[in-house]
């Protein structure tokens, strides 16, 4: 339809109608640059991977190697004090899966409650959420390090579990949310009919917020997924590890043992992929314009 | 065009105690792990662990005001940290945002191909963890398995010591950009795609070229998105710590000290002093918020003041 648009106001712009196809070349090439900038990385880590120990310092590391290498990495790593990589994998999908998935369930109820009803000390609710949104949480994590070994959770699921589940910023989206996709009227409707609020909220609040709750779920699953310091502080028995505190563990050991780097490499290169998959997978349903604020009712 | 209005044209007050219902996970949580960290850390500031009653030396927790404050103040390790990430957001912030706005405008012209190919690629850092991206980064750096230094050696340059003293912090800006732009991009592209073609195709027709017609009318146009993706960039720039803890074990150009969270880190899990740390997270997310609020402000004068 734009272009339909650009092709008929061209004789009246004939002076620069020759650039569009300049500008075109540079446009994508400037889009190229960009991919190659942050595909880099990323294509380097399954190169590497195919390196062992032997060859990761060796050979021209943009090139990858067929000694084996592949296998023998993967076998090490999994085979890596019986097989704790496994035990990381699992606690990160744990951390993630059901941190985000409580953590939509928090914000969504939340969300709608401040969005539909009008109750005495929601206000105060809402600004001490703003500013949750704005004091870095992380500035929170030693108080909530105390917090937790006064409770005696430290080193527990829990105590990286708990704090993961609220946060100020997917509460004040859900809000947004419900406050576009919500018909007042239809709720209106149910309560002449007779509907209960639990009712109204589970049969006509819940099914429109579906595309918000995705929304939700990915950026919290992302958030803990990536989180470092909060597991990192809050954890000190290995097997409890995610895998971005596991994985920094052993790149701490690797500097005394150079072996290890490649095991490292393959650990980045697995715990890449099913962030990747979830996204190819998901991306259709989510709607990132929640983010941005630009919610279309 | 700030974010949408909040539809609450009609107050209700049906709800009976549902509301409170449905409010009450959060509020236990955001007490429990947001109200009283808060307040425990201010108290927890205010404190200290001083030998007290001579002879043998008994520890005890004591008020001490505000002296926790005075020394993170005139402590040069905590004081460089901040220099330091200031520095950090100095370059990744404007350089972030900037590269995710001309991606952004290009993936919306009407010129560029391969458009879904390289918006999957630009946005693929988001799923990358900050430590596995540092990870990743850090080998691209190490001299020994850098493919940009072989590279560089074999067509006979000079090849740049990414982990040295004067050229680490850009190579850890480099970690957060590439992190981060690709989550910005998309944010403000779909911001852009929500603009009303109208506008664009009045001025096409007078003329305007696509530059132009991105400068003058779209930019300002989601000025709402990108005073809040740089608020967030903002934010969490200040908070920088995993990049620069992973880099750590592969040089000696980043001290255990290197950003405030790091000092902090120190501070209360190496040196068990967690008044100092408390002092400094209080003045750490003060900060924050001081600048974060100070901007919001700035911008919003400023972008929205002249379109209206």
């Amino acid at each position: 339809m734009t272009t339909a648009v650009l092709e008929r106001s061209a004789p009246t712009v004939r002076t620069t109608a020759r650039k569009p196809r300049k500008t075109r070349y540079v446009s994508t090439a400037i889009l190229l640059l960009g991919a190659l900038y942050c595909l880099m990385p990323v294509a380097w880590v399954v190169i590497a991977a195919t390196k062992g120990p032997n060859d990761l310092f060796t050979t021209f590391s943009f090139w990858p190697s067929f000694n084996g290498g592949f296998e023998y990495n993967l076998r090490t790593l999994l085979e890596f004090r019986s097989g704790i990589f496994w035990k990381w994998a699992l606690n990160s999908l744990l951390y993630a899966g059901a941190g985000s998935l409580l953590s939509v369930a928090v914000s969504v109820t939340a969300g709608y409650a401040l969005a539909k009803y009008r109750f005495a000390g929601r206000e105060a609710i809402f600004r001490c959420i703003l500013a949750g949104v704005l004091v870095p949480q992380i500035t929170l994590a030693v108080p909530q390090y105390l917090l937790m070994s006064k409770l005696g959770l430290v080193n527990s699921y829990w105590s990286v579990l708990l704090p993961s589940i609220i946060s100020p910023y997917c509460i004040y989206l859900s809000r947004i949310y419900a406050a576009a996709v919500v018909s007042d009227d239809m709720l209106e409707a149910g309560r002449i009919d007779g509907a209960g609020e639990y009712r109204l909220a589970w049969s006509i609040g819940l099914p429109p917020m579906i595309p918000g709750m995705i929304t939700v779920f990915l950026l919290q699953f992302v958030a803990i997924w990536n989180n470092f310091l909060l597991p990192y502080i809050m954890i000190s028995d290995d097997r409890h590890f995610p895998m971005t505190v596991g994985l920094f563990s052993m790149l701490n050991q690797g500097a005394s043992q150079p072996a290890l780097y490649s095991l490292v490499i393959m650990g980045a290169f697995l715990s890449v992929l099913p962030l990747i998959a979830l996204f190819l997978f998901l991306q259709r349903y989510w709607r990132i314009d929640l983010v941005s604020g630009a919610v279309k009712g | 065009m700030s974010a949408v209005p909040l539809r609450v044209r009609r107050p209700r007050r049906e709800g009976g105690a549902a509301p409170y219902v449905l409010m009450l996970p959060a509020i236990i949580l955001l007490v429990l792990f947001l109200l009283v960290p808060i307040g425990y850390t201010l108290w927890l500031s205010l404190r200290a662990s001083r030998v007290t009653g001579g002879g043998l030396g008994l520890r005890k927790e004591t008020f001490v005001g505000l002296a926790n404050y005075a020394g993170a103040i005139t402590d040069s390790a905590y004081a460089q940290s901040v220099v330091r990430m200031l520095g950090y957001g100095v370059i990744v912030v404007p350089v972030m945002l900037g590269l995710a706005l001309l991606f952004a405008l290009l993936l919306d012209s009407q010129g560029a191909r391969l458009k879904s190919f390289t918006r999957l690629g630009i946005f693929l850092p988001y799923a990358v963890p900050g430590v596995i991206a540092s990870l990743l980064w850090g080998f691209l750096y190490l001299p020994g398995v850098s493919p940009i230094r072989a590279t560089l050696e074999k067509i006979g340059l000079p090849a740049p010591d990414f982990l040295g003293p004067d050229t680490v912090l850009f190579s850890v800006a480099n970690i957060g950009i590439w992190g981060g732009v690709g989550f910005n991009m998309i944010v403000l592209y779909t911001a852009l795609r929500g603009l009303p073609e109208e506008l664009q195709d009045a001025a096409r027709v007078d003329g305007a070229s696509e530059l132009q017609i991105a400068l003058r009318i779209k930019v300002p146009l989601i000025a709402p998105a990108l005073v809040m993706t740089g608020i967030f960039s903002l934010i969490s720039s200040l908070q920088v710590f995993s990049e620069p803890s992973t880099l750590q074990p592969l040089t000696d150009s980043i001290s255990f000290t290197w950003v405030p969270l790091m000092t902090i880190y120190r501070d209360a899990f190496v040196n068990n002093d967690i008044y100092t740390a408390a002092a400094a997270s209080v003045l750490l997310a003060a900060g924050t918020l001081a600048v974060s609020l100070a901007v919001l402000s700035f911008l919003q004068k400023r972008a929205f003041g002249e379109d209206r």
